[in-house]
């Protein structure tokens, strides 16, 4: 099971990639919208943490992008911005999301991970 | 009759350059055009009475004399005429010799006395001037007569009056005279004195005026008559004798006394006298001066409710252009303070995101740190690199905790209705006060009472409303103050909020204006007065009531009652008022 993690911070996904690395996860990551799709194309990820806010491809139509790549594709938003629109936004499709507001507990964010993927077991 | 108070406009304290007029002016220009319009005919009503009604009852009053002149002129030429027939009469009717005989004409004179009365004596007199006969009281037989002005001047006539003198008895007399012509050479005089008592009667009885006078002089201005005030018979009269007019005359002279006087007067014919009657200017003005007081005093009483109604008038125009003002600016500042807030609330999310992005950075690499810690073996036991790392990650929870209160807070000023719990927002609110409370020692309790039905509107400003009322509530109080929030469920499907302090207390006589824009006790520590009254508009918006109770210090206590769904159904002006 392959996790794309995409944020135009460069610290922040390196850093959590690792994290989610040392916890067991296999994590790719990207800072924009174009390279995760291009990755998206090579491997088949099965779950997506996203940031809502990015330049050029905001969270939102890479999702539909990925989607259209991966259709089983499951996904986490992450935004700094915690306006309601976009909340509801993410929330309202038949697939079940997870929208978390930074700054994440990595123990939120890896249940969130294992609960999308039915994935057993602590990582923490 | 009507109660007249101060416009409102002028009793208040707040500045007035952002007004749209100048209150004071306009209400003074108003009140000096509505004083003109209204009283300016009363007043030109009563500058008629005083100078055309003042013509025209002054020329009643000669019209009035002049007729009583005529009339009086008419009655005492008849008298003198009647008595001038008389003596003619006898003269041609009895035979000279006859007439010469004293006891003749003493039957004569008997005879006149008891028919037409008035008669002191009778005398015949030759044309040499000496008296041939006498009947009288007197003993006048054979005087002489030649030298006496009155004969030289009645030799040359038919007939005479004389201007009125002291008789021997020292009663007023006047002589009537007629000359008989008894042939080419020889004529006689027949000569009556009069008792002139009689003769004044006539001017007497007739004159029903107790203020005038009637009286006669000769042409030199001597009283031939008893007068009431212009002195007594023979006396110079204190008036100018007028000049000679055929008809009756009114002039006005001023008499003796220096006072003005209407003088009406005539010539009597083929008299020595002139007839007069005079009335004072003051006195025969006087039913003019009555009606011109009357109307004055209508005059005045009619100024004076003019000017009561033209007050209240114009103070009330002024009032309701001045409340219209007021109004605008309340909700300018309303509009102010919404935009305000809003910007606020643009730029506390603007911060949170900026914010959340480093933050999360931050905890990425403490979380890497500690991951790296507690998986390698060199530093698995190092227990303050542990504590070090885990102070970094609670640090930033608790950075994000405070990103996530500003987000919220900026969510909720766009207006959008959601279901939501009461107590939940003032949970938020209180959050935000946390701080402060703690710094200054207030204690505060929240208590639900029962189950509390969801309030459905704009999240954002019931949080504005309770924000309002604790921070109201903080200002009150000193330090170790005690804030109770008490919710409950009314009967009426309301839910009622209590904030309670322990703080300073409202006096009585500003309760009824806490709420009205611009009314601040606060002023001197930047109060704007604005504070109640917005929330008050809140509550209004969010078909809710608000209620006060206070005693000076010993604390105030608001209750905000709003609307849930269940009594929204019964409400039927609830959408109006969105």
């Amino acid at each position: 099971m392959k996790i794309l993690l995409v944020d135009d911070e460069h610290e922040l996904v390196a850093t959590l990639a690792e994290r989610l690395e040392m916890r067991g996860y296999e994590v790719d990551w990207s800072t924009s919208g174009a390279t995760a799709l291009e990755k998206a194309c090579q491997t088949e990820f099965s779950l997506a943490i996203l940031d809502m806010k990015m330049p050029q491809m905001d969270g939102l139509v890479l999702r539909k992008k990925l989607e259209e790549i991966t259709p089983t594709m499951r996904f986490i938003f992450m935004t700094g911005h915690g306006s309601e629109e976009t909340y509801q936004e993410a929330t309202s499709s038949a697939t079940p999301v997870r929208y978390l507001i930074k700054p994440v507990n990595i123990s939120t964010l890896t249940g969130a991970i294992d609960e999308l993927t039915n994935r057993e077991g602590s990582h923490d | 009759m009507v109660k007249l108070k101060l416009p409102r406009h002028l009793h208040r304290n707040h500045p007035r350059s952002r007004e749209l007029f100048n209150y004071r002016k306009l209400w003074l220009s108003r009140l000096f055009i509505l004083t003109c319009v209204a009283a300016g005919p009363f007043l030109l009503l009563a500058l008629f009475n005083q100078t055309v009604g003042r013509i025209s009852a002054e020329r009643d009053v000669k019209l009035r004399l002049a007729r009583l002149v005529s009339n009086h002129e008419i009655n005492i030429s008849d008298f003198l005429d009647q008595r001038r027939t008389v003596l003619d009469y006898i003269i041609r009717d009895n035979p000279a010799d006859n007439l010469a005989d004293s006891t003749r004409l003493g039957v004569i004179l008997d005879n006149l006395n008891s028919s037409m009365g008035g008669f002191t004596d009778l005398g015949l007199i030759n044309k040499n001037g000496r008296q041939v006969a006498y009947a009288g009281p007197h003993e006048l037989l054979n005087t002489n007569y030649k030298e006496a002005d009155w004969f030289k001047k009645f030799k040359s006539r038919d007939n005479f009056v004389s201007d009125v003198f002291m008789g021997f008895r020292d009663m007023p007399h006047i002589i009537i005279g007629v000359r008989h012509q008894l042939n080419n050479r020889d004529y006689h005089f027949l000569k009556a004195t009069i008792d002139t008592r009689q003769f004044n009667n006539l001017l007497t009885p007739t004159l029903d005026i107790d203020r005038g006078d009637a009286f006669l002089i000769n042409h030199t201005g001597v009283l031939q008559t008893p007068s009431r005030s212009h002195g007594s018979t023979l006396e110079q009269v204190k008036l100018v004798p007028p000049e000679k007019n055929d008809k009756a005359t009114v002039e006005v002279q001023v008499d003796g006394a220096g006072k003005k006087t209407f003088v009406g007067y005539a010539y009597l014919i083929d008299t020595p006298f002139i007839l007069m009657i005079t009335e004072p200017v003051a006195s025969a003005m006087d039913p003019w001066r009555r009606d011109r007081n009357q109307i004055t005093i209508f005059i005045v009483l009619g100024l004076i409710l003019i000017l009561a109604v033209v007050y209240r008038t114009a103070s009330r125009m002024i009032d309701e252009i001045f409340a219209a003002d007021q109004h605008r600016l309340q909700s300018l500042d309303k509009v102010n303070e919404n935009q305000k807030l809003a910007s606020i609330g643009r730029l506390a999310a603007g911060v949170a995101h900026e914010v959340n992005n480093p933050l999360a950075v931050i905890n990425e690499k403490a979380g890497l740190l500690k991951d790296i810690v507690t998986s390698n073996n060199q530093y698995k036991n190092d227990t303050k690199l542990v504590s070090i790392a885990n102070s970094i990650i609670a640090s930033v929870e608790r950075g994000g905790k405070i990103t996530k209160r500003l987000l919220s807070f900026a969510r909720h000023m766009k207006v959008e209705e959601h279901p939501m719990q009461v107590e939940e927002v003032i949970r938020d609110v209180l959050g935000f006060l946390k701080k402060e409370a703690e710094y200054r020692s207030i204690e505060i309790t929240l208590e639900t009472y029962g189950e509390i039905p969801s309030f459905f509107g704009d999240r954002g400003k019931v949080q504005q409303v309770f924000l309002n009322l604790i921070n109201n509530a903080f200002d009150a109080m000193e330090k170790n103050g005690h804030l109770a929030i008490g919710i409950l469920a009314t009967d009426d499907n309301r839910v009622a909020v209590a904030i309670r302090d322990t703080g300073c207390g409202i006096r009585e006589k500003d309760i009824p204006y806490i709420f009205e824009p611009f009314f601040s006790t606060k002023t001197a520590s930047g109060g704007t007065g604005l504070g109640l009254s917005i929330t008050f508009g809140i509550i209004q918006e969010l078909g809710g009531t608000i209620e006060v109770d206070s005693i000076k210090e010993k604390g105030t206590s608001f209750t905000v009652y709003l609307p849930t769904s269940g009594s929204k159904e019964n409400s039927s002006n609830e959408n109006s008022t969105r």
